[in-house]
């Protein structure tokens, strides 16, 4: 099973980094051939933060290449999986206890659901909270850093010491909307009925926490959200573009795997990006060019940025009325190697749950298996309202 | 049938910062290969672009010196293609909203004054360079210039000749480097340009099929390729020798031919879409009124003012008006000593005097025009003599000089007033050399001369020259 790279030293305060996270002190890879080995010469902001704060980075985990896929079944050094269930690496270092918390950046939902599926605690924190420097951008206008632990109090622990306004990156918010400052109690949730798709067991854990809800005096009511069924299509469509976008600088020109086979420049780009890049990455590769054609822009792109727009504007009322929506994160409870073997969109069938809120940027706390979605800087809400389940 | 020329042209400029467009790396030109670099502008992963500020205040300053609108939101957009000396393997530029459109350039030809609309102007970065090794036959980068700011300015087809094409491409330069956008070096690359071309008959409301010439870097070479252009098209079209496509083609100076590059089938599908990591750059009213303010008069307003209420002969206007550095400097200079004559012979004369010894152009003057004046009153007051005035200027070129007439007292250049004092110099050199007292009393003025550099000497040029003349020859008379 493998895991994760592990540094020797650890301390009482160890943080799992996942491979999207640049690092000084050990290789990059992003899960992928082509960035094998690769050394980079300054680390993400997310470290410099946590080792201010007195963590130390025990290691890094493996992810899925560039972090699209499921749970990691993508990645060139293998998948994390326990007798051919699929696990997610940076979950299951801390579900192992050999890391308090994961920092790792979410791109298509792999973190929350390695994070429902092992029963931790997750947060994705409002995009722009937390500096994307020196993280393998893949998709850069959702993807955000986050946070997977075994209980509230570390999430918002860790969370902590990382929020904060960074001069380095340009979508940075003002120090003050990074702060997670006090919150009220939440008085009325609504439960997203178009995401109740998924199997019974997944459900029972929607009705658990809805049942918690009640319990502690919250008015708990379900709304049709159909709206939100449009965000899968549109954020792959988004996410694709972006990739294909940010991963033409591995070209075997500079850095990261060169091909021994070509006799000219265009042989030395298609035969590395060929033999380094898999399955998954070529096809994102290939689609999201494919959108951004001149042909296919203003019909396939342009229109996925409106829906976007769309999709922000319908939650804006929602959050109006409602201090959270409680969703599925996944149609189910385990997933084998051999399933995403057979069939390799899984994670675009799965995204359902996880593309209403990386399209929007919007913050989530998975916990209990399922996931609280709050308007944008509702952090502290979500924690909070986490908190008492 | 009688055909007419339709032009339009894009102009690069690299604008002048000191560095580069989304990070702090060195934008100077002339480094060592691969000095000016860092993980941005290599394109290592991770590394997020933040907009340097003066690109935005110089791209507007560009599209108010070309009477353009100013976008107010402005954003920049991803270009991709795969090419070694682009490390991301996109471009960032402006695609979607340009920071400045629907401009003007006015020239003047032969067949009078005409007016070129300005289609946008928009900010990017620049690509690093391909050098190839002859020797070891293989090619390798230099990022240096990867990330450099350039603007691009659009014009419309509103151009139909070569000497309009020059004349428009002159007019941008001056204006640019007048309002210190660009120091629009051809021969360095800061200035280049690409030149569509396409003909048609003429009163023809349709355009021909048009080619385009990329990065041509002198006037002459594009007189040249824009004539042999245009004999082409018009061969192509009168006897059929060839069919016209639309295409890119290659500018080869030396054999004053152009070659087909590729053609518009073949021509790469760039993908733009706009980059999620730079956030649209607001301006708002503060920093559009900040840079409209800091704007200069025109050449041509300056020349005008120059040879009316300030009196300067035409040929000194032309020279000053050549530079902005020239005009700063002089009109500093003339609002503390008052003389316009004076101060355009100090720096038509002195100031470029020292310029061509250490082979600085006149764009490269930074003296402290204030300085000058003081320098100018000094001397016009018979405080300071000539010659210890140009070795004090000369001392202001190696670093700046506050107060003038405190430095000359340091330093000995003040002129004396104690008579006393030259008659003691002049008595002891009419001792010294009874020669030249006798053959200047024998009819020979240049005995005077020899006397009076001696004496001159002894006083370290701190005489009024007129004082020294009147007690030399009163001693000599004496005797």
């Amino acid at each position: 099973m493998k895991v994760y790279i592990t540094k020797s030293e650890a301390t009482g305060k160890n943080i799992v980094v996942d491979d999207m996270i640049l690092t000084t002190d050990m290789p990059t890879t992003a899960g992928s051939k082509m960035l094998d080995g690769y050394m980079s010469l300054f680390e993400a902001q997310a470290v410099t933060a946590l080792k201010e704060n007195g963590y130390t980075i025990c290691g890094k985990a493996n992810t899925g290449e560039f972090n699209l896929d499921l749970l990691g079944e993508t990645s060139h050094f293998g998948p994390c999986e326990e007798n051919g269930v699929l696990k997610g690496a940076a979950a299951q270092t801390v579900k192992m206890g050999d890391a308090m918390a994961a920092v790792t950046l979410e791109v298509n939902g792999s973190s929350a659901r390695a994070a429902a599926l092992a029963g931790l605690v997750m947060m994705k924190p409002t995009y722009g909270t937390v500096s994307r420097f020196g993280t393998i951008p893949a998709a850069c206008s959702g993807e955000t850093v986050c946070v997977t632990a075994a209980d509230v109090d570390t999430v918002k622990e860790v969370l902590t010491a990382l929020k904060g306004h960074d001069d380095k990156d340009g979508t940075s918010l003002p120090q003050e909307k990074c702060v997670l400052g006090q919150a009220m109690p939440a008085k009325k949730v609504a439960v997203a009925k178009s995401l109740l798709t998924a199997d019974a067991d997944t459900l029972a854990k929607v009705e658990a926490v809805k049942a918690k809800l009640i319990a502690n005096g919250v008015e708990v009511v379900e709304i049709e959200a159909e709206q939100l069924l449009l965000a899968k299509s549109a954020w792959n469509i988004l996410m694709s573009a972006e990739l294909c976008n940010n991963v033409s600088k591995y070209d075997g020109v500079k850095y990261g795997y060169r091909t021994p086979n070509y006799t000219n420049i265009d042989e030395l780009y298609t035969n590395s990006r060929t033999e380094a890049f898999g399955y998954l990455t070529k096809s994102t590769v290939l689609f999201g060019s494919e959108t951004l054609s001149e042909a296919n822009y203003f019909k396939v792109y342009d229109k996925a940025q409106r829906i976007r727009r769309v999709i922000s504007e319908y939650l804006t009322a929602v959050f109006a009325e409602y201090d959270a929506i409680l969703a599925p994160v996944c149609s189910k409870t385990e997933y084998t190697v051999e399933e995403t073997a057979a069939n390799k969109y899984m994670a675009y069938e799965e995204s359902t749950y996880t593309a209403p809120s990386m399209i929007t940027g919007i913050p989530v706390v998975v916990t209990g298996g399922v996931q609280l979605m709050g308007a944008p800087l509702s952090d502290a809400a979500l924690l909070a309202m986490a908190e008492t389940l | 049938m009688k055909y007419e020329t339709v032009i339009g042209l894009e102009v690069h400029v690299e604008l002048a910062t000191k560095s580069k467009i989304f990070c702090s790396c060195s934008a100077e030109f002339g480094a060592e290969q691969n000095d000016h670099v860092c993980p941005a502008c290599s394109g290592m992963p991770g590394m997020l672009p933040i907009v340097n500020k003066r690109v935005v205040d110089l791209g507007m300053t560009a599209g108010m010196m070309l009477n353009c609108d100013i976008n107010r939101v402005t954003t920049f957009d991803k270009k991709s293609y795969y090419y070694p000396d682009l490390p991301n393997a996109y471009q960032t530029t402006q695609w979607f909203s340009p920071i400045c459109v629907n401009g003007r350039v006015d020239i003047e030809t032969s067949k009078g004054p005409k007016s070129i609309r300005i289609k946008q102007i928009h900010m990017e970065e620049d690509a690093g360079k391909l050098v190839h090794d002859d020797w070891s036959d293989t090619t390798l980068v230099d990022f240096n210039r990867t990330s450099v700011p350039l603007i691009e300015i659009v014009s419309q087809p509103d151009i139909s000749s070569a000497e309009e094409a020059i004349a428009y491409l002159e007019r941008l330069r001056d204006l640019l480097r007048f309002a210190k956008v660009s120091d629009c070096r051809w021969e360095q690359g800061s200035m280049r340009c690409d030149v569509n071309l396409s003909i048609r008959p003429e009163g023809s409301d349709v355009l021909g099929v048009r080619t385009e010439m990329k990065n041509m870097n002198s006037l002459s070479a594009i007189t040249r390729a824009i004539k042999y252009e245009v004999a082409r098209h018009t061969r192509a079209l009168e006897k059929g020798t060839e069919e016209l496509v639309q295409e890119t083609r290659r500018w080869d100076d030396n054999e004053g031919k152009s070659y087909a590059m590729r053609t518009k089938e073949t021509a790469g599908d760039y993908r733009y879409f706009p980059d999620p990591n730079i956030m649209p750059v607001v301006i708002d009213d503060e920093w559009f009124s900040r840079i409209e303010k800091t704007l200069p008069e025109l050449p041509e307003v300056k020349r005008e003012k120059y040879t009316g209420e300030m009196g300067l002969s035409e040929y000194d206007a032309d020279q000053l008006v050549s530079s902005r550095a020239l005009c700063d400097v002089f009109e500093d200079a003339v609002s503390v000593c008052g003389s316009a004559k004076e101060a355009a012979n100090w720096i038509i004369t002195d100031c470029m005097q020292v310029l061509n010894k250490k082979k600085m152009t006149a764009d490269m003057l930074d003296i402290n025009g204030t300085s000058l004046g003081q320098l100018i009153k000094l001397v016009s007051e018979d405080k300071v003599s000539r010659g210890n005035a140009k070795r004090i200027l000369a001392a202001m070129f190696e670093g700046e000089i506050a107060d003038v007439e405190a430095y000359a007292k340091e330093y000995g250049f003040i002129v004396s007033n104690d008579t006393s004092a030259i008659e003691n110099i002049v008595k002891e050199a009419i001792a010294a050399d009874p020669k030249s007292v006798a053959d200047f009393k024998a009819g020979k003025e240049k005995a005077l001369m020899a006397l009076f550099g001696k004496c001159m000497k002894q006083l370290k040029g701190n005489a009024n020259p007129q004082v020294l003349r009147e007690i030399l020859i009163a001693e000599i008379n004496k005797i």
